[in-house]
Parts: structure tokens; C-alpha cells; sequence
């Protein structure tokens, strides 16, 4: 009990983890492993390591880190076309951070600044698009990025640009979808994961309704779930419930931010922009169909890919790396050869090691506190 | 990026292109509230509000103690900071830090 008392309720941290427990205790019967609870996103990840809530459960409850880090995922292929474009004469290309030193098979978008790219980090596609309107001679390419929580985003900029009129300003999409997904990743027949613990923000923005099918067709329970340690047990515990109960369900453990019914404002302006692609490529994943979106016909002129010719090699991740199988929950991170030796967060060589939802660089800045995991593996 | 954070509306910037002034632990962002916004409704009633921000869009309405327990868990993962950072240096249009907070 290392951590709970930096909860905000320590009390109730600790009556959740014993109701947890019991539970776990009464379903261990007549179980050859242990009850695999994949929590979908990246944020969720972080949190789970920075509460090492894991050391606080019973044994016979595993996390498995779910694909939900949009860095993550993004494939090999994706990034040459960024740093192609990012290397136009006359591109100013503005990208999230996290995005930077995500490694390309040629070069990161960081390297080919330095090597004299005009590659800008910007906060929101806001920032793009203000570019856009001070540098009237350059053409200025957003790097649109993330799930349904930034889809909106990029999808507003891109009317707002079409309401000024603004002409040289355009987006590189590759924003992705959360059902799909999901769906790709239950449909795979070797997936051992008993439930699922939802995605609070993405929710907050498409609402309840598009999970049901989880419980529905594939009979596994999922509760959204808010970030504070606090909400992961209480999610955990309602899983556990309904595992206890033989029951599936779509619950809402996030209720306070995630209304059922979504954000309207923002699926409005996601349907206005974007299509659905046939397929679309994801690092460890291979193509799952009709999982990215890309910018409908009457915004083709905002469309990067319709406005440079784009070379989209798809490019095989190295050999060595065990990406696809971290991501999809069959490998530890740890159990990686590269992990912690060619490959660690200042020189990542796959995308999990990028960005801090990923779940080899979670493992990595907190193996401290993991060390019984790690020994042996070094 | 996917987390977003708390902030407070502070004033309209432009009610027309729906933009507010919003404070994020005491730096000021020009933010879109279309997605937060009553339609019919006049946006200075949002003047007060705390909202969570994505990427310079506020996506949600949330209360002041909701702001507080989130923003806690983003410093103590880390992402508050980072998040702050992308807004101070990515930020195209001038930020101004606030006195309040
Ligand atoms: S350690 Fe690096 S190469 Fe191995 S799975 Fe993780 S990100 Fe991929």
C-alpha cells in the first residue's frame, strides 16, 4: 500500500481494493490465468504506472495496454510521408510534439528538422492555421492526429479555414477511430482479454452508444472510466462485478464528463469533414478496414495528401522490434530484446518508447518501482 | 494531447468566430468553444466556466472541483506539465500569463 495515501481518498482506495480482492478471490476458483482487463488508453496506461496500482491488486489481475496512443500506432510508412512533405521547399509543417520523435525508416520529423526542414511544433491546429494566414507564400501542412478526441479539432480548423477562405493551409490526416478498432482487435481469435476498461475522452466525445456491440456480439463487459486512480478502481470493480455476475454491459463509470449521448457539436463536425477510409495501416496492427478517416470531396483542396503527391510506402517496422505484439497485449514490454537497450525513450526505436501514454516508455520511466519484472531480463 | 486539461473561461474573445480567453493554471489561450456552447445562447454566460481543453478546443463542461481533481492527477503524471509547455511554446498567437489563477 505504497501509493494510496496520495489518493484523494485513501478510505475509499482501500475499500475498493479489498472489494476487489474479495472478488477476485471468490472467481480465482477454477481459472488457469489471470483475469486480463485491457484498458484502451494511453492516458489510462500512464496513470496505472504512475499509481503502481498493479502492485495494489490481487496477482490474479493483469492490465494489458490497449492500442489507444495515436503516436503510438502511427506505422513507419505514415512518418516518411511526413518528413517527404515536411521537406517541400515551400511546406511549413506543424505538428504536435508527441509527434516529433516518432522514428520513420528514413528519419523522425525532429531529425529532418535539423536537418534544415521547416518542421514547427504547434499546441493546436489553431496555431496551424494562424501560420497559415501570417505566411500567405508558404503552404502551411497540419499533421492531424489522434483518436475522436483531437478528430473534432482538426475537423473545426479545416471549416474554419473553409469559412476565411484561407488557400494555403491543409492537413495531413491521419486521425483514427476507436470502434473499428476495438473491433479489429476482438475479432482476433488468439485474444485472451476477459474486459475492457473504455477510454474517458474519446467517450466524451462519440458518448456510450457506439460500444454496445462489445457486450452484444463479443460478450465482454467494458466500463468508461475516468484518469484519477480512484476512478480506475471503481471502473475495475464494476468490471470485476459483471464478470462475477456473468453479465456484459457497456457502463459509465465517468459519468460527471462523459455524457451518453456525446458531444453533438463535435460528431457534427466530424461527420460534416470526414469519410471513412477502406483501410487504414497501424504500426504492430497491419491494416484494420475502414479504421482512419481522410477529408471528404468538398474539402479535397484542405486535403495534403490530394495536394502533394505523397509517395505512401508502406515500410515494414525492423525485424526486431516486438511492437505489434506489446500492442496487442501478447508480449510484456520488458520482454522485448530491444527494450531498455537499442531501444529507450531519448533513442526510441519503436513508437511505444515515444510518447508517455506508450506502454514500453510507462514500463521504462517507472521500471523502477518494477524491478522484480525487470531482473532477469537486462 | 489526448488528455487535454481544465481551464477557466475568463472572457469572449471574439463571439462571432467563437473564440474565448480561457486560463490553464495561470497561462491564457485563445480557445474555440463552439463544441461547448448553447446554440441560442449567448456565449458570455460561459464567462466563469471551467471547461477541459484538447489541442486549443474546449470539448467539455466540467465544475471547479472536477478542474482541481484532474489537474492533481496531471502534475502527478506528468502530462500537466507538458500540456502547459505545447501551450506556452506552440502557441502561434501570443499567450499572456494571467494574475489570477
Ligand atoms: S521496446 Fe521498443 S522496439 Fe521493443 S516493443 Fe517497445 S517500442 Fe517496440
Amino acid at each position: 500500500m505504497r501509493y494510496v495515501d496520495e489518493f484523494r481518498d485513501p478510505a475509499l482506495a482501500r475499500g475498493l481494493i479489498r472489494e476487489i480482492g474479495a472478488i477476485a478471490a471468490r472467481m480465482e476458483r477454477g481459472r488457469d490465468r489471470p483475469f486480463a482487463i485491457m484498458e484502451v488508453c494511453g492516458g489510462h496506461t500512464h496513470a496505472i504506472f504512475r499509481y503502481g496500482l498493479e502492485d495494489l491488486l490481487p496477482d490474479v489481475i493483469e492490465f494489458v495496454h490497449g492500442p489507444g496512443c495515436p503516436v503510438c500506432v502511427l506505422p513507419m510508412g505514415r512518418v516518411d510521408d511526413c518528413v517527404a512533405i515536411a521537406e517541400r521547399p515551400e511546406v511549413i509543417f506543424a505538428t504536435f510534439g508527441d509527434a516529433m520523435r516518432v522514428p520513420g525508416s528514413r528519419k523522425s520529423l525532429l531529425a529532418a528538422k535539423a536537418d534544415g526542414a521547416d518542421v514547427r511544433m504547434v499546441y493546436s491546429p489553431l496555431d496551424a492555421l494562424a501560420l497559415a494566414r501570417r505566411n500567405p507564400d508558404r503552404e502551411v501542412v497540419f499533421f492531424g492526429l489522434g483518436f475522436e478526441t483531437t478528430m473534432p479539432s482538426t475537423a473545426l480548423t479545416v471549416l474554419r479555414a473553409a469559412r476565411e477562405g484561407v488557400t494555403n493551409f491543409s492537413v495531413f490526416c491521419n486521425h483514427i477511430t476507436i470502434i473499428p478498432t476495438l473491433r479489429a482487435l476482438l475479432e482476433k481469435p488468439d485474444l485472451g482479454i476477459d474486459a475492457f476498461i473504455g477510454p474517458g475522452h474519446v467517450s466524451m466525445v462519440i458518448g456510450m452508444a457506439p460500444y454496445r456491440f462489445i457486450a452484444e456480439e463479443f460478450g465482454k463487459p467494458m466500463v468508461v472510466s475516468g484518469f484519477e486512480p480512484i476512478d480506475l478502481l471503481q471502473s475495475l470493480l464494476m468490471v470485476l462485478r459483471q464478470l462475477e455476475e456473468g453479465r456484459a454491459a457497456i457502463e459509465n463509470q465517468y459519468a460527471r464528463v462523459v455524457p451518453d449521448a456525446g458531444n453533438p457539436q463535435a460528431m457534427g463536425a466530424v461527420d460534416e469533414v470526414y469519410e471513412l477510409r477502406p483501410t487504414f495501416e497501424w504500426r504492430g496492427l497491419g491494416s484494420i478496414a475502414q479504421s482512419g478517416v481522410r477529408l471528404r470531396e468538398p474539402y479535397a483542396q484542405f486535403d495534403a495528401e490530394r495536394r502533394f503527391a505523397v509517395p505512401e510506402v508502406q515500410v515494414a517496422d525492423p525485424a526486431a522490434c516486438r511492437c505489434g505484439e506489446v500492442l496487442t497485449g501478447q508480449m510484456k514490454p520488458w520482454a522485448c530484446p530491444m527494450f531498455g537497450t537499442a531501444c529507450t525513450p531519448e533513442a526510441p526505436l519503436g513508437a511505444l518508447m515515444v510518447s508517455s501514454e506508450g506502454s514500453c516508455a510507462a514500463y521504462y520511466q517507472y521500471g523502477g518501482m518494477r524491478q522484480p519484472h525487470l531482473e532477469g531480463v537486462a | 494531447m489526448c488528455l487535454g486539461i481544465p481551464g477557466c473561461i475568463v472572457s469572449i474573445v471574439d463571439a462571432d468566430a467563437m473564440l474565448a480567453s480561457v486560463d490553464v493554471s495561470g497561462v491564457r489561450r485563445t480557445v474555440d468553444v463552439v463544441c461547448v456552447a448553447e446554440p441560442g445562447r449567448s456565449l458570455d454566460e460561459l464567462v466563469g466556466a471551467w471547461v477541459l481543453v484538447h489541442v486549443g478546443f474546449a470539448m467539455s463542461l466540467i465544475d471547479e472541483e472536477e478542474a482541481a481533481a484532474t489537474l492533481k492527477v496531471l502534475h502527478e503524471i506528468g502530462e500537466a506539465q507538458s500540456e502547459i509547455e505545447a501551450m506556452r511554446t506552440g502557441s502561434v498567437e501570443p499567450f499572456h500569463p494571467s494574475t489570477t489563477h
